[in-house]
């Protein structure tokens, strides 16, 4: 019926073609067919104009992208299309011609970009939103959505939490807002606003989604775009969506599959144990000397394992007359570079989006589920394995402890010295933390085009996130990490289980209204609703036992149910005034349960304006300009996460069965009132945004520039309280305020455009500062701010520092005295208030774990249509890093442990580790500036392999390529900006093949 | 028909806007209870009051890894591990090896506003003021009557009352003896009052005070559960405080420090046979010399301060970890030279107090980091009377004496010299003497009235009492703690020792509360 129409179509043309062509008889005249093809990928294009030059006389293509035009040998014909640049081709003489054409940089207006609650084109947007989709993400092995993007969007910064498999990454947009709030985005899936809470038995929330299922990333930034999301949007929102269906298309399948190769990329420069001995026998006194051992063990080797992955995922999306469906499942099989560990997932989604009621009432139902299998390996085998002393064995030729040789003490009834480090494989192989966790996502928007009144949608979105996570952790009785572990030493092992479920519900009920009003060249958009969400997590406690069942402590409760709830209504109105002012206005009111009954409430308003000059009558016909457009923007963000869901108001808590307290011969539990704090209200983040868009030559040179100011007050902040005004001396509350100021640019370039050669350039940079500017209720100057952050090395030492006139996260530190070669002088800090005395008044503010600079850069060749080449890297600059491993290590006191044993160390300067100062020094603040390659790919697309819709491509990546950096550690990207034995990244190449079919 | 299709499909969508209600923002918790709640039941009062004391034992409500004190090492952060450091680390009598932020400017003397033990402290004996503030509250008369609670129960909370009274009274004293002038805050002024700050002077007649006023409501000496404070307790804080009075107000107090170390002592108490049995993971069968305790169990009052630091942080070197009913030793804490020279011998074969382990210890100390340098002391083993182990290996059972006999002996010895009461020197005599047998086992080490005298007394508070959280208090009364008349190695950072500026008397307001309350002023000097 279709392919009848089509082809009484084409006849037609073919009739008024040649009728049109009948004045030019006396040329000769040759039949020309040929095909228009997507450059990229191959696909047929239909709707492309086919004319001849200097005339008239034009065709289409057809659904299949075939065209035959009657012309000249000598013609030109034009092909144009709305969606690809145009493109002449002499016909040369040739009878049968194949085009393909480039998709247009220029439509990339014409773009779709969910800004919540809704779509907008690119070109009409007001704020500043990047949106990155599938043909822009990163490739190679992906296991977690986030790092799709990292290094693609200025001014989002993602660091993957180290290299466990399935771990997640900290995402911070401009910054972060806040100092002990969450600085994490608001994630939105497919409508649904997820909660960034991990569940137990899983590394973390996203890593329960397919990448593979993933279409695109939106990424919001500031609040003139976010304040939509208003009480839960001053971190910045990144919107994901799914893949679809298209309604009426043939059933489409893609299959794809990864294998790929992990090894662990650099490992810390521990002593050899031919060093460790040298040094030993230089310091030790004749006992320590005494414990050395004959071996020589490279325990990073030991621990560390090539690692095998496979990642297989299948599709098929289409449309089922109006019903447009996808439906996908995946397979993910990872092993971890830490022997032990490994992750299975199986995941499936199901996207539906029924037209009911002659279009007038659409339903899009998505639904998604994964099945995560863990065995978590015990990380505390990494330390392990750079303290553990190189010149022993790692069996001990009996079968005490599993066969693993460890530190032993004859006195004690383990038989194992205290405190000691443990042999770093026994830890592995003895722990079994093994988990199932199950996720589901899904949501039905259900959206009603008013049969009296079309202009108008109303919109019901129902959605869940139903996580359950259970999991056991085994020791082995004989382990030397569990042995005789209980009170009495007469029961070892571990028999434990954990359990966690989350239920989050989302109701939301909008209207959308649009209204092109002609008359004046305006298009209205108006959207007004209400959201209920509420966030249910129902926690399970079980007992602590060994291998034989004997309990040792029982939790004081087994389940416990916290919960907290938002209702908010919300308003937005875009308005659009000859396609050149753009003005968008937003308000949005938010109730959060975890704030006192009359400090519930926040309203965030924003309001935006743009230019888009390209449209004003001096730049239209601007052959430099294809694009510029001026965007200013200003609006308030609020923020309730990271605090307590109830301690607003004082509860009194029942204490533990290890908490209780002997009066006569009873022990009593105790009630213990909690700290709280009834003034807690909203965080509030006022965000000005000053942006460009550009694009020059034809797009050629296509970017924007984004300046940004935020200013957070009434800043969820952990103060001291009065001491006697409170249950709790710190707690969380409104005081304080900070800056984040910034600039963001992106660039993308396409310095080749050939035939047979793309290429491709994507720059992005960002620079950003940020200032604490208050923090106290009360300003005193003796008051240096908040520490935080603990470092291994002395009980109760932390290294950062949140002061006022500061970047949050400074280093906090003793200056260290150096001699005149430059070497530290050991123990000698400078006394920097000149007091006589060295203490915590010579701390200092030294540098800072944030960046002020990062940079991303991607770029593609593309050669001869099928093959792809290129790269993705990643710069931060400024960044500071405390190499904790050295600090803790690299004295003469850590390696002749006076509770006799024997520790390794980082080769390093080695110091006495004497007096509790040097732990603190500056000396091992260290430069984390560095240079990566993320990924080094290339792909070859095989086309038309057993059907003509078909094709093939074939890849090759490596990830983790190299880093650049002066950092003395394994790697200068750590989030928390302490360096304490991090699951190392790994380096991985993989193989891949992409099918469509 | 469409549009009533419509219609029903549009009131649908917008229904839940309708529906909406704001109730939903009201969440409680699970398991957390509002003070109504707590307190509708006698076994809520219970359960409070074991927080007014628990807290003197454990640092939080969950668990050993648990603190009620934030800022600070949820582990160190019990009150008498830190008692402990800003009274012993700080003179002759304690080093420690260890790199805890801040933990060796204690015995270098060099203590900052910052210092995360001062300020843990001081915020922990803050915390067990507010507790008692609160706890107070809820026992009001006519709350109590409001609450349906009558008879003997309300007989018992009234007691209770006076308890908690007495517990703050002792922070308070804590408070002042350390800090000087606190914030000053009673269960009159509502949760959530900014605390005035309070003189030294002024505390000192408000704690006695309090101390003279809740006497007749606590049990006689002696009749009360035990753990539980009663006026012997109520009278040992006295005499305590009236010894120290010159310090603490510039008015001596002796003549009532003896009347109130003799009610004790009459009030009969007598000594345990076995000075080696004080502080055993048993003692609490040594209810007749403590006059009151803070409890601890290895299994039900875990946490790693009070005794379960003294019996770890003290093993080290080449001591044998199952001597001390411990899985291992934290090898932190020793002791300087000066105090073994006070006995006869190291060995304590002639004074048994002189429980040392000299084994592989240099008695000079020439890094405080090293745990061999200075000698061991062995007075906290968490092993019963009879050698079996503690309940767990991981946690002490040793209960801690706050105020015990010997201590009273002792004030009343001082006393008698320093009023010049020829009167009672032969009674004074016969107190030490009663100390000197059990500690020689024989009359052996007896003195006579010729050999008693002040500084006699100081060194007899060392070998007795050392280690027990006294000596920075005692040298503050003799004149020794920051001059240069008494030194001990390191003392003022110094090998050698060397005297340090005298505002080091006391320590500082932690600069953390001097910006969370705009009302208080920091102590001279710092």
């Amino acid at each position: 019926m279709r392919k009848g129409s089509m082809y009484k179509k084409g006849r037609w043309m073919l009739l008024v073609c040649a009728l049109l062509l009948g004045s030019w008889s006396a040329m000769a005249q040759n039949k020309v067919t040929g095909r228009v093809t997507d450059a990229q990928s191959g696909t047929p294009i239909p709707g492309v104009t086919v004319s001849i030059s200097g005339t008239t006389i034009a065709t289409q293509t057809d659904n299949n992208g075939n065209f035959t035009i009657n012309a000249a040998p000598n013609a030109v014909l034009i092909f144009t299309a709305v969606s690809h640049t145009t493109k002449e081709v002499a016909v040369d003489g040739q009878s049968n011609i194949t085009v393909q054409l480039e998709a247009s940089i220029e439509t990339l207006q014409d773009v779709v970009v969910s800004v919540g609650y809704g779509t907008t084109r690119k070109k009409d947007l007001t704020g500043s939103i990047t949106q990155i989709s599938s043909d822009d993400f990163q490739s190679g092995q992906i296991t977690t959505p986030e790092q799709l993007i990292s290094g693609k969007v200025a001014g989002v910064q993602i660091v993957s939490n180290g290299g466990a498999p399935g771990a997640g990454s900290t995402i911070r947009i401009r910054g972060g807002a806040s100092l002990n709030a969450s600085n994490d985005p608001l994630i939105v899936i497919d409508g649904v606003p997820v909660s960034n809470d991990g569940i137990s038995g899983s590394p973390n929330a996203l890593s329960l989604i397919n990448p593979d299922d993933i279409a695109s990333f939106t990424v919001l930034k500031d609040a003139s775009a976010t304040a939509i999301y208003g009480s839960r949007a001053s971190n910045g929102v990144i919107i994901i969506t799914t893949k679809s269906g298209r309604s009426g298309a043939k059933p489409k399948f893609n299959f794809n599959s990864t294998f790929s190769v992990s090894n662990v990329a650099h490992t810390p420069a521990v002593l050899s144990a031919q060093t460790f001995r040298r040094i030993v026998n230089q310091y030790g006194s004749a006992e320590d000397i005494s414990r050395l051992g004959t071996a020589n063990t490279d325990w990073q080797s030991v621990i560390y394992q090539t690692a095998l992955t496979t990642d297989n995922n299948l599709s098929v999306s289409g449309g089922l007359k109006n019903l447009p469906y996808r439906v996908s499942v995946g397979y993910l099989n990872q092993e971890g570079i830490l022997k032990t560990g490994k992750l299975d997932r199986y995941s499936g989604a199901i996207n539906l989006v029924p037209n009911l009621l002659d279009d007038h009432l659409k339903i899009n139902i998505n639904v998604k589920g994964s099945i995560s299998k863990s065995r978590f390996a015990n990380e505390g085998a990494i330390s392990a394995a750079v303290y553990f002393d190189p010149t022993k064995p790692i069996y001990s030729d009996n079968n005490n402890y599993n066969g693993y040789w460890e530190w032993l003490d004859p006195n004690a009834t383990t038989g194992l010295r205290s405190l000691a480090p443990l042999n770093p494989l026994g830890l592995l192989m003895d722990n079994h933390n093994n988990s199932e966790v199950k996720r589901s996502i899904g949501n039905a928007l259900i959206d009603y085009k008013l049969h009296f009144l079309p202009d108008l949608h109303a919109f019901l979105n129902v959605g869940y996130d139903y996580a359950e996570g259970n999991g056991t952790v085994k020791v082995d009785p004989n382990a030397a990490q569990a042995y005789l572990r209980s009170p009495d030493q007469k029961h070892g092992g571990v028999d434990n289980k954990y359990r966690q479920k989350r239920q989050d519900r989302l109701l939301e009920a909008y209207l959308n209204y649009t209204k092109d009003i002609s008359s004046i060249d305006t298009k209205l958009d108006l959207v007004g609703g209400y959201a209920y969400q509420d966030f249910l997590t129902i926690n399970y406690s079980y007992p602590d036992k060994t291998s034989d069942g004997f309990v040792i402590s029982t939790p004081t409760f087994a389940v416990d149910s916290p919960r907290y709830t938002l209702i908010s209504y919300y308003g937005r109105a875009n308005i659009n005034i000859k396609d050149r002012y753009l003005l968008t206005g937003t308000i949005r009111t938010d109730g959060s349960s975890r704030f006192a009954e009359d400090q519930r409430w926040g309203v965030f308003p924003s309001g935006a304006f743009a230019w888009n000059m390209k449209n004003e009558g001096f730049l239209t016909n601007s052959k430099t300009f294809s694009q510029l457009k001026l965007r200013v923007g200003y609006g308030l963000t609020g923020q309730q996460s990271g605090i307590g869901y109830y301690d607003y108001n004082s509860f009194y808590g029942y204490s533990s069965n290890e908490s209780q307290y002997q009066l006569g011969n009873t022990f009593y539990h105790m009630y213990a009132p909690g700290g709280y704090y009834p003034q807690r209200t909203w965080e509030k983040t006022a965000t000005t945004n000053l942006g460009l868009d550009f694009g020059f030559l034809d797009n050629r040179i296509s970017g924007s520039i984004d300046a940004y100011y935020k200013e957070t007050t009434d800043l969820l902040n952990m103060i001291a309280q009065p001491a006697g005004s409170n249950f709790s001396n710190e707690i969380i509350a409104n005081v304080g305020s900070m800056e984040n100021r910034g600039i963001e640019l992106t660039l993308n370039l396409q310095p080749i455009k050939k035939s047979n050669l793309v290429w491709d350039l994507s720059l992005n940079g960002t620079y950003n500062k940020n200032e604490i500017t208050k923090l106290t209720a009360v300003k005193d100057p003796n008051y240096a701010g908040t520490r935080f952050q603990g470092i291994s090395g002395g009980t109760g030492n932390t290294i950062l520092i949140n002061s006022v006139d500061y970047p949050r996260g400074s280093f906090y530190v003793y200056k260290q005295v150096y001699d005149q070669a430059g070497m530290p002088i050991d123990g000698l800090f400078e006394d920097i208030n000149r007091d006589g005395i060295i203490n915590e008044k010579d701390l200092y503010q030294f540098h800072k774990t944030d960046p002020d600079y990062f940079l991303g850069a991607s770029t593609n060749f593309n050669i001869h249509k099928n093959l792809n080449v290129g790269f993705v890297m990643r710069a931060s600059i400024g960044n500071y890093v405390f190499n904790n491993n050295i600090s803790a290590s690299s004295n003469i006191r850590n390696i002749l442990n006076p509770l006799k044993y024997l520790t390794n160390a980082i080769a390093s300067n080695l110091m006495s580790g004497k007096g509790d100062k040097y732990f603190m020094s500056d000396y091992y603040v260290q430069n984390g500036s560095f240079v990566k390659m993320d990924n080094l790919y290339i792909n070859y697309t095989f086309r038309k392999i057993f059907q003509s819709r078909s094709n093939l491509t074939v890849n090759a990546n490596l990830q983790n390529v190299f880093t650049i950096t002066n950092y003395e550690g394994v790697d200068p990207e750590v989030q928390s900006g302490v360096d304490n034995n991090l699951y190392p990244r790994a380096r991985v190449m993989s193989l891949g093949l992409n099918l469509n079919f | 028909m469409k549009n009533k299709i419509g219609y029903y499909l549009m009131a649908f969508l917008m229904a839940p806007v309708l529906w909406s209600c704001t109730k939903d923002l009201n969440r409680l918790p699970t398991h957390g209870e509002s003070a109504d709640q707590v307190y509708s039941t006698m076994d809520g009062y219970n359960m409070a009051f074991a927080k007014v004391y628990g807290s003197f034992a454990m640092t939080g409500n969950s668990g050993p890894g648990s603190g009620d004190i934030q800022g600070i090492d949820p582990g160190t952060s019990d009150f008498f591990r830190l008692y402990w450091n800003a009274q012993e680390l700080s003179t002759d009598e304690a080093v420690v090896a260890w790199g805890d932020a801040g933990i060796q400017d204690f015995h270098n003397m060099n203590w900052s506003s910052s210092n995360p033990f001062l300020t843990g402290l001081y915020y922990r004996s803050m915390y067990q003021i507010t507790l008692a503030n609160d706890f107070i509250r809820q026992c009001a008369p006519d709350k109590v009557s409001g609450r349906g609670i009558k008879g003997n129960d309300a007989e018992a909370i009234k007691q209770y009352l006076a308890e908690a009274r007495f517990l703050r009274a002792y922070q308070y004293w804590v408070l002042m003896d350390l800090y000087g002038n606190p914030p000053f805050i009673t269960d009159a002024d509502p949760i959530g009052s900014i605390p005035k700050q309070i003189s030294r002077s002024d505390l000192f007649s408000y704690i006695e005070k309090e101390l003279k006023e809740i006497e007749p409501e606590l049990a006689a000496p002696k009749s009360n559960a035990y753990g539980r404070a009663d006026q012997a307790a109520d009278w040992a804080l006295l005499a305590r405080m009236y010894l120290n009075a010159g310090v603490y107000t510039g008015t001596d107090h002796y003549a009532d420090a003896m009347t109130y170390a003799q009610k004790v002592i009459d009030a009969g108490f007598s000594l345990i046979p076995d000075y080696k049995w004080l502080m055993l993971a048993d003692n609490n069968k040594n209810t007749s010399e403590f006059i009151f305790t803070i409890n601890y169990d290895g299994l039900k009052t875990q946490g790693y301060g009070g005794t379960t630091f003294l019996t770890h942080a003290a093993v080290g070197g080449s001591m044998t970890a199952s001597d001390f009913g411990i899985k291992g030793g934290w090898g932190g804490i020793r002791t300087t030279k000066n105090l073994p020279n006070l006995f006869p011998d190291y060995t304590g074969d002639l004074d048994h107090r002189a429980e040392f382990y000299t084994n592989g210890q240099n008695i000079d100390i020439d890094a405080q980091s090293q745990f061999t340098d200075g000698y061991a002391i062995t007075k906290y083993r968490n092993v019963t009377r009879d050698g079996g182990n503690g309940s767990s290996l991981d946690f002490s059972d040793v209960d801690m004496p706050v105020f015990r006999l010997a201590e009273m002996y002792l004030i009343y010895a001082e006393c008698v010299l320093r009023t010049n009461d020829n009167a009672h020197v032969a009674t004074a005599v016969g107190y030490i003497n009663d100390l000197r047998e059990r500690a020689y086992g024989n009359s052996s080490g007896d003195i006579n009235s010729g050999d008693l005298n002040l500084q006699f007394v100081l060194d007899e508070r060392a070998r007795e009492l050392y280690w027990e959280g006294f000596r920075r208090t005692d040298l503050i009364r003799y004149g020794m703690f920051t001059t240069g008349t008494y030194l001990w190695p390191w003392k003022g950072g110094v090998k050698s020792g060397s005297g340090v500026e005298a505002f080091k008397n006391l320590y500082p307001i932690p600069s953390k509360d001097i910006s969370a309350n705009p009302n208080l002023k920091q102590n001279p000097g710092y």
